[in-house]
């Protein structure tokens, strides 16, 4: 700290510190806290807070337990973002090893170009193309009806399958990039001399280029994860009432029911969720937090 | 206005290293004064200190006889050139020279007459427009220069400025330095661990070793009456014999070595029994003639090297080192050395003078 | 090889259908927009017209979302981007373990989903500070994730600063707010207008943590979602489309830039080196 006064001076210094700490503390450390500790407390009116019912109690965090309804959705939304970090690892490896290892050179500008374009839509209004074609008399229906495959148009909106596709698409990009950064810096000769010796390809991937892109996977399965079981656009817009997603639940408890205290808690177990994740997706990887900090 | 630095008994410690002990020096107004030494001495150590970058941990910097504790680099009058220059990339040469000046108020009038005049002084006239980026190294290195002087700083110090140079423009630079810390009578201190640039352009040095301020002379007494052994060894080329005194008396010591008996001054005034070093420079070795019971060296010649105005000898080792006998280009007759005592096989027979030499203590080799 | 190439071209398959799958929703959007139906779609087709764009540009509510989008943008650049500086400045300085610890916090916004922030902003600053959801409580919340992007900006640009410049300037004379004007400040301008840029989209963009601060207020991505769930029509594409436009412009404007400058850099740092070589020799 003393480095710093004497770099910048006592104005600049008290100018730089007063900031960092405002953020620190008043925009991540106490909000979290503070809503932990309101998760613990029951939903009171403004007359009883201070009163005796104050008091500290597991009561929110109960409730997931006791609620079949919600434990089950809870459960759906775990079971539903590990699918779409599945589907989504299995539909952009090929994309990524493609880009890194296979493709040439000159391309390859051209193709990061394309990804990041989508890249930098809007998730709202990249989820909304998709409720154009998932539509009852949408695009996706008729051509699968021309085709032959359906007699006659399937109800694809609000149902789970509906999110899913659409959460892989709207996620797919936080996958490719990692998975694209972990490929590129394996050495190509590798792959050359791994051919040379007569190893087919299944056994190249599953010998050196995945284990390679470890920590890339690793931290491709996070994001997607996160931001599935996070989501609130995606099955807002594309769910109905046979696929509702954790995070409605939440919402509901803030803007319908009135309960705050149980939204905080039912949040917390969101974020320890996604914590639980990150930790079990080091562990099965064996990748350490530097790694993940890309 | 240049002023004097004294340097009262610095220290600075990080830690458990001490990278300057003890410091104790004072430097008079209008010196051109070098610290020398290699690599981790603690010279850059001391010019941070004496610029004010970092404070010492124990003793005071005095510049002008004022206590600089804790006054900031801004408001020292120091200015330093950086090794690396440390010039602005985004502004021009004008603006770089000028920065000092405007970030004391001066109006761009009177800027623009000082740049003018301290671009005259670097010989660099016409570049007051120009990106600092388009510039020579050598160009860069007086523009830094020029930056400096333009805030007529009481002491102007220099970080190896001259190191990423090449040597032609090396040599160039040493007397342009010269000639400026001259005309404007700047006191200049000036770090480098090149003996050379040290000894050519320096009123003079301060040899250092290890944070130790091992030595304080001009050139010629540091060279010709080293104070260590360290000494000895860092500034120019020199021979040595190792061995324990056997007598001393008169301001001479003799010292019993495997190579025989040598005999040399002994400014330390060490005694019979004190393990010692004994340097003489190649310079000062000659042929021997006549026989003499001590500092005969006897060795076969191994080659030369040809450096134009003068030839360097090498003997084979005595002692585990290398002699060298340096002797002018005239001394060894043509070019394979035939005729002379010189010529590779044979036994060479030198000699010097005990007043060429110097006994030093062994404790304090460092090499 | 036979096998090989069936493999080759089957890849090439693969990746022409992945890039088709991530444009072709875009496409359908866009072409909707244009559809006579009143529900936004491409089929049936019922004839090229611009009729949906009139009705948008006619819709009060969707202007008033705009306007509050737009300053709640300007809002998160003006608070985003200092923070997000100042511990660039902070974390650059600092060299302990405190370092790794206060960079893992301030961080963790960006690992943390946007719900979550916009929950635990909600509740500190309405039960605690009794500061209701609103435009201010949308910049806040947005900006505790936002700062994070724009400290990482700066941080990399900050990681090719020449230190021994800002001592330069202090060594002349300069006051530490002087260097910083004159020096560091100068040599920060694109990342802070890079930071800026970012900080506006990703603002304006945000759903998931806007939701739950925005109280009585309604952005433009809020207005597109109530719209989607009550009220659809193809002026919604409009809106879209147009969105889309913007930030297909704005990414190519901000990719552009960066190029250029990435080989201005290359370019002065090769006159360097040539002044050096050629006059080196003249001396």
């Amino acid at each position: 700290m003393k480095e710093v006064l004497r770099r910048y001076g006592p104005g600049l210094t008290a100018a730089i510190v007063a900031l960092c700490a405002f953020w620190v503390v008043m925009l991540i450390v106490l909000p979290q806290l503070l809503m932990i500790d309101f998760s613990l407390r029951p939903s009171l009116p403004p007359a009883k807070l201070g009163g005796p019912e104050d008091v500290y109690t597991a009561r929110n965090y109960v409730t997931l337990w006791n609620n079949t309804i919600h434990r089950s959705i809870f459960l759906q939304t775990i079971w539903a973002s590990t699918l779409v970090t599945a589907i989504t690892f299995a539909v952009c490896y090929p994309v990524a090893y493609f880009m890194a290892q296979v493709a040439r050179p000159k391309s390859l500008p051209l193709l990061i170009l394309l990804l990041v374009i989508p890249f930098w839509i809007n998730e709202l209004l990249r989820t909304f193309a998709w409720y154009i074609i998932l539509a009852f008399n949408g695009p996706l229906n008729l051509a699968l009806v021309w085709l032959g495959l359906l007699d006659q148009p399937v109800r694809l909106l609000g149902s789970p399958a509906g999110v899913i596709v659409g959460m892989v698409y709207v996620y797919i990009l936080f996958m490719v990039f990692p998975l694209y950064n972990a490929i590129e810096s394996l050495d190509r000769n590798q792959i050359e001399a791994a051919r040379d010796l007569g190893s087919g390809w299944l056994r190249i991937h599953r010998r050196i280029v995945i284990p390679h892109a470890k920590p890339g996977i690793a931290v491709g399965c996070i994001m997607t994860f996160m931001l599935a079981a996070g989501s609130y656009a995606v099955p807002a817009l594309l769910g109905g009432p046979s696929s509702r997603w954790f995070t409605e639940i939440i919402y509901n408890w803030f803007f319908e029911g009135g309960n705050w205290n149980q939204g905080a808690a039912y949040a917390f177990i969101l974020l320890v969720l996604c914590v639980g994740f990150i930790l079990l997706m080091m562990r099965i990887f064996k990748v350490g937090l530097t790694d993940v900090a890309k | 206005m240049s002023q004097d630095i004294e340097l009262d008994h610095v220290t600075m410690r990080f830690g458990a290293l001490t990278a300057v002990s003890d410091v104790h020096l004072t430097i008079p107004a209008g010196e051109f004064f070098s610290f020398l030494g290699p690599s981790g001495c603690g010279k850059t150590t001391i010019l941070r200190m004496i610029s004010g970058f970092m404070e010492p941990t124990s003793g005071v910097i005095r510049i002008g006889g004022k206590d600089m504790s804790g006054i900031g680099p801004n408001k020292r009058p120091t200015a330093l050139i950086f090794q690396n220059l440390a010039l602005f990339p985004l502004m021009t040469v004008a603006e770089n020279i000028g920065f000092g000046l405007e970030v004391r108020g001066i109006a761009s009038a009177d800027r623009r007459r000082r740049v003018k005049e301290l671009l005259d002084l670097v010989a660099l006239p016409d570049t007051a427009d120009k990106k600092v980026t388009e510039l020579s190294g050598g160009q860069r290195q007086r523009i830094a220069i020029a930056r400096a002087l333009a805030v007529e700083p009481a002491v102007l110090l220099l970080d190896e400025p001259l190191s990423a140079l090449d040597l032609k423009l090396r040599q160039h630079m040493r007397s342009e330095l010269r000639d400026i810390q001259k005309r404007t009578g700047v006191t200049f201190i000036y770090i480098t661990h090149d003996q050379g640039e040290a000894l050519t352009m320096s009123d003079r040095i301060g040899v250092m070793s290890r944070g130790v301020l091992c030595q304080v002379g001009d050139g010629r007494s540091i060279y010709d009456d080293p104070a260590s052994a360290f000494v000895a060894s860092f500034v120019g080329e020199t021979n040595r014999f190792t061995g324990r005194v056997i007598a001393a008396a008169g301001g001479r010591a003799a010292i019993d070595t495997p190579a025989g008996k040598m005999v040399g001054r002994n400014p330390r005034d060490l005694r019979e029994g004190d393990e010692a070093i004994l340097f003489v420079r190649p310079e000062r070795m000659q042929p021997a003639d006549g026989a003499a019971d001590h500092n005969i060296v006897e060795s076969p010649v191994s080659h030369q090297e040809f450096e134009g105005a003068f030839v360097n000898v090498f003997l084979e080792p005595v002692q585990g080192r290398t002699i060298v006998v340096q002797t002018t280009n005239a001394d060894t007759g043509n070019s394979n050395g035939s005729g002379t005592p010189w010529q590779p096989g044979t036994t060479a027979r030198i000699t010097f003078r005990p007043e060429d030499a110097v006994v030093l203590p062994q404790s304090e080799d460092v090499s | 090889m036979t096998a090989d190439r069936i493999r080759s071209s089957l890849v090439t398959a693969y990746m022409v259908l992945f890039f088709g799958y991530l444009f072709l929703p875009l496409i359908i959007m866009t072409a909707a927009t244009f559809n006579t139906s009143r529900f936004p779609t491409v089929a049936p087709w019922m004839g090229f017209t611009l009729d949906w764009f009139t009705v948008l540009w006619n819709d009060r509510a969707m202007w008033t979302a705009l306007w509050t989008s737009f300053l709640i943008g300007v809002g998160v650049i003006v608070l985003a981007v200092p923070i997000g500086l100042s511990a660039a400045l902070l974390l650059y300085r600092l060299h302990s373990k405190a370092r790794t610890v206060l960079y893992a916090v301030m961080v963790s916004p960006l690992l943390t989903p946007g719900v979550i922030i916009g929950i635990s902003t909600l509740v500190f600053w309405d039960r605690w500070l009794d500061v209701k959801g609103g435009i201010f409580l949308t910049v806040i919340a947005q900006s505790s994730f936002i700062a994070a992007y724009a400290m990482l900006l700066f941080m990399a640009r900050l990681q090719r600063f020449d230190l021994t410049l800002e001592e330069a300037a202090l060594d002349l004379g300069a006051s530490h707010l002087q260097v910083f004007r004159r020096i560091t400040l100068p040599y920060l301008m694109p990342a802070i207008l890079s930071a800026a840029f970012i900080a506006f989209l990703q603002s304006f963009e945000n759903y998931n943590t806007t939701i739950f601060v925005r109280g009585l207020d309604t952005t433009l991505t809020v207005y597109i979602a109530s719209k989607v769930r009550t009220g659809l029509t193809p002026a919604v594409n409009a809106l879209s489309v147009i969105m889309i436009g913007l930030t297909i412009l704005g990414a190519f404007i901000y990719e552009i830039a960066r190029r250029r400058d990435a080989a201005r850099q290359e370019s002065v740092k090769r006159r360097a080196i040539q002044a050096d070589m050629a006059l080196a020799g003249a001396e």
